[in-house]
């Protein structure tokens, strides 16, 4: 069995799931917001204000007899995402690549009829994915078009970059990379890479899988160690602008980099995992306290970006 | 950053609160820390023999009024075709039987429980009593006023002239005028006469020694001088102050002990046993006399205190499942699942429960298959769920009483709607995580079900939680402590173990 020891832990900086319940999200995130980020749809539009671009909304399925709008929206589709506007963890989403005749074809490879989307959506709807199993509704986007030079490190699914952002500022961040293993999902505790990044540059830093330290892809067998993301100052500004929009003082951005819109908003989670401090190799606890020991925030999300990338760059 | 003082002061304030409580409530109510404490207790019997002559019966026995050094805690009598009643009149308590008709030999009885309790004090007189004037004739106003003399000269008090007067009286040392006295009459009344006489209020009481499994005892008499303020017992022979230990006062005040009226022949004897009742019981008995008998449960009619036992045993669960998931992490399915599992296995017991519940969910599952290909909104397939949760457990019900085990019909202590929303949950994580996660979950579930059922059935927990639910105030502030903690967890320690190879 392998052990580390609390104090060990403590001096690396290393977050605890009680503390960030306690100290952070209890303390800086306030319920009423929650909302906001529980439910993709709001999300979507609140984002769409403060000039945070989200992938297109193509329709919202809010009623059981809705579905059969449903059926006539994607006569002329070929790729798009359904997904459960508050569904939390990435549950109930459903990706349909291509379609073969009248076959729809998930992003794992698998194909489905359209029956079972409907039935998917049905599910939704009653609130199958809900936090709570309350009545949901469904939202249609357009599907994701990965930019070349990430799709080619993750299997299937598309890579998202993960951005812990406290009080405004981009603490940490990571991209998630799906693998046979995760099912072409990007959860971490699926068997996702998650790739620790430079919060200074965008390189990356380690790599992750099974909280085991990997260097090459494990389906794709790319090196990870030289990994850059494009456009970085642009994403962290992105991910600094959400604090403005929810007020919320802890949270994790999830984005994606489309090959012709460029970065997207994914999603906003006010509930943040701790894997991200294994993919990077650091602790979030240190990068925290700096912040809350600012005596001048700033002000603007440009400013807040600039002054992370200089004390969290590497 | 808020200061965390203040709450940890309530904390502190909740616990001692809780603490200071049960320790008062030990102290004052006597109630047990340990089940199954034994105290000692006399159980002691009165019997009245008289022969009846055939007309109506009235039997009145003069019955113990706060004897000091001891507690009446029960008080019963048996006695076929007799009406009984007590009745108290002007400070003394008599128990009264009464018959239209008897004829023939007569046995009444009458019980009491005592225990021996060294602060209760004597009844306290509500007039002070006065010295009855004695007449004497002579020869014996002239003994009695030169033997009082005698003794007066020797004594400064009440208590000590009744001393000197006693040693006076015993045959040792003869004089002519205390042979006198003494010859012919009732020697204790002889002294409440001369105390009397003397101006001190005296008085005769009845006492019984108490010997285990002693029978047709009688009651010996004891003298008793009132100094003012209350009631002093003296040896009439040896003139020692005080009772003797194991002596209850049966008759104090000076009335008589039995009175028959349709009947000759009476007599009273008594016999005892030395019986030993668990603390609690006494406590229970003696709760409704004291101050803080308020708080406890012992008022409530039994079927509710059966109901309470269960329901301040829900804490301490609830207590273990946040330790298991806030201190050493393990991960469970739905929060308070485990207690309302352990609850169940409280009453099933543990390994027929846990068959039971692995048999109820592995069965719902995999008729969840089944539902789940038929596409049902989710309110319906709970609502079917909960059905067939319900046909599994009367199957296993038939099926084990078929068998021959009774304990296949517990099955029903389950909570259906909560076994069927983990199924629902546990069917939906196989789904989506795999079948790892739900072995993961659905273990982890079960011992910590298994951990607090195992708090929850230890018989102290039962006793403690039941007979001081101030204890719960500890629990209380515990939790809230809990959730406070902000340290790593158990299970983190291992999750983030290879954090070590980047703390150099």
């Amino acid at each position: 069995m392998n052990w580390i020891s609390p104090l060990r832990l403590h001096r690396a900086g290393i977050l605890s799931m009680n503390r960030r319940n306690v100290d952070y999200i209890g303390r800086y995130n306030d319920r009423s917001s929650y909302p906001l980020v529980d439910n993709k749809l709001k999300t979507k539009l609140l984002a769409a204000e403060y000039e945070v671009q989200t992938p297109k909304l193509l329709q919202v399925v809010r009623q059981q007899h809705e579905i059969s709008h449903f059926r006539e929206l994607v006569e002329e589709l070929d790729g798009f995402a359904i997904k459960p506007a508050k569904g939390s963890g990435g549950k109930g989403i459903t990706v349909i690549t291509r379609r073969e005749e009248d076959r729809y074809i998930k992003a794992s490879g698998a194909s489905v009829s359209l029956g079972f989307l409907e039935r998917h959506l049905s599910n939704i709807l009653a609130g199958l994915y809900s936090l709570g199993g309350t009545p949901d509704v469904a939202i249609v986007e357009d599907l994701v078009q990965p930019s070349a030079s990430l799709a080619k490190y993750s299997f299937q699914g598309v890579p998202d970059i993960r951005i812990v952002v406290f009080q405004g500022y981009p603490v940490m961040a990571m991209l998630r990379l799906a693998t046979t293993d995760s099912d072409g999902k990007a959860n971490l505790h699926q068997g996702a890479v998650g790739v620790g990044l430079d919060i200074g540059t965008g390189h990356s830093l380690n790599a992750v899988q099974f909280n085991r330290t990997i260097t090459l892809h494990p389906d794709t067998g790319l090196p990870l160690s030289d990994l850059r993301i494009d456009d970085w100052n642009h994403m962290l500004v992105m991910a600094s602008r959400c604090y403005e929009a929810t007020g919320l003082g802890y949270m994790g951005v999830d984005l994606v980099v489309d090959a012709k819109a460029g970065p997207l908003l994914l999603e906003l989670n006010a509930r943040p995992g701790l894997a991200i401090q294994m993919a990077n190799g650091r602790g979030l606890l240190t990068r925290l306290r700096t912040i809350e020991k600012l005596k001048r925030p700033h002000f603007t999300p440009e400013g807040r970006v600039s002054y992370a990338m200089e004390m969290f760059g590497q | 950053m808020t200061s965390r003082s203040p709450f940890f002061f309530a904390i502190f304030l909740l616990i001692t609160a809780g603490l200071a409580l049960a320790v008062l409530r030990h102290v004052e109510l006597g109630i047990p820390w340990f089940e199954g404490e034994q105290h000692p207790v006399w159980l002691v019997e009165a019997r009245i023999d008289f022969q009846a002559e055939n007309r109506p019966v009235m039997a009145s026995l003069n019955i113990p009024d706060q004897p000091p050094g001891f507690q009446l805690l029960t008080e019963q009598a048996a006695s076929p075709g007799y009406g009984f009643s007590i009745i108290e009149e002007s400070g003394n308590r008599r128990a009264e039987w009464s018959k239209r008709y008897a004829s023939g030999a007569q046995t009444l009885y009458f019980k009491v429980q005592l225990v021996s309790d060294d602060s209760v004090g004597g009844p306290i007189p509500k007039r002070p009593p006065e010295a009855e004037r004695m007449f004497w004739e002579e020869p014996q106003a002239t003994a009695v006023r030169e033997v009082l003399q005698q003794a007066r000269e020797r004594s400064s008090s009440p208590e000590s002239l009744t001393r000197e007067l006693i040693k006076l009286m015993q045959p040792e040392n003869p004089q002519q005028n205390t042979t006198l006295l003494v010859s012919g009459t009732n020697y204790v009344e002889l002294l409440t006469r001369m105390l009397n006489h003397a101006g001190i209020p005296a008085r005769i009481a009845d006492g019984l020694q108490l010997e285990d499994a002693r029978r047709r005892q009688r009651l010996k008499p004891f003298l008793q001088i009132y100094d003012g303020e209350q009631w002093l017992t003296f040896n009439p022979h040896t003139g020692t102050q005080g009772l003797p230990e194991n002596v209850v006062l049966w008759r104090q005040a000076a009335v008589s002990l039995l009175d028959v009226v349709g009947g000759s022949e009476s007599q009273v004897t008594f016999s005892m046993l030395r019986q030993t009742v668990p603390a609690l019981e006494l406590a229970r008995a003696q709760a409704n006399e004291n101050g803080l008998g308020f708080i406890s449960l012992y008022q409530l009619p039994i079927e509710e205190q059966g109901m309470f036992r269960m329901l301040l045993l829900l804490p301490l669960g609830a207590m273990i499942v946040a330790f298991m998931r806030i201190v050493i992490g393990i991960r469970t399915s739905g929060t308070f699942m485990p207690v309302l599992i352990a609850v169940a296995f409280v009453q099933t017991s543990l390994i027929p429960g846990l068959v039971a519940f692995i048999s109820v969910v592995s069965l719902g599952l995999l008729m969840r298959g089944y539902l789940s290909a038929l596409n049902l909104l989710l309110v319906s397939r709970i609502s079917a769920l909960i059905i067939l949760v319900i046909f599994i457990t009367t199957g296993i019900s038939i099926v084990g009483y078929q068998m021959g085990f009774n304990t296949g019909m517990t099955v029903t202590f389950f909570p259906m709607i909560i076994l069927a929303w983990t199924i629902e949950r546990m069917s939906i994580l196989w789904e989506e995580e795999g079948p790892r996660e739900v072995v993961i979950q659905g273990f982890g579930s079960l011992f910590v079900a298994v951990c607090a059922y195992l708090a929850m059935s230890a018989p102290l927990a039962g006793h403690l939680t039941f007979n001081f639910p101030e204890l719960h105030l500890v629990i209380l502030g515990l939790i809230l402590l809990m959730g406070q903690y902000t340290g790593y967890k158990l299970s983190e320690l291992r999750r983030f173990h290879p954090m070590k190879a980047y703390d150099q």
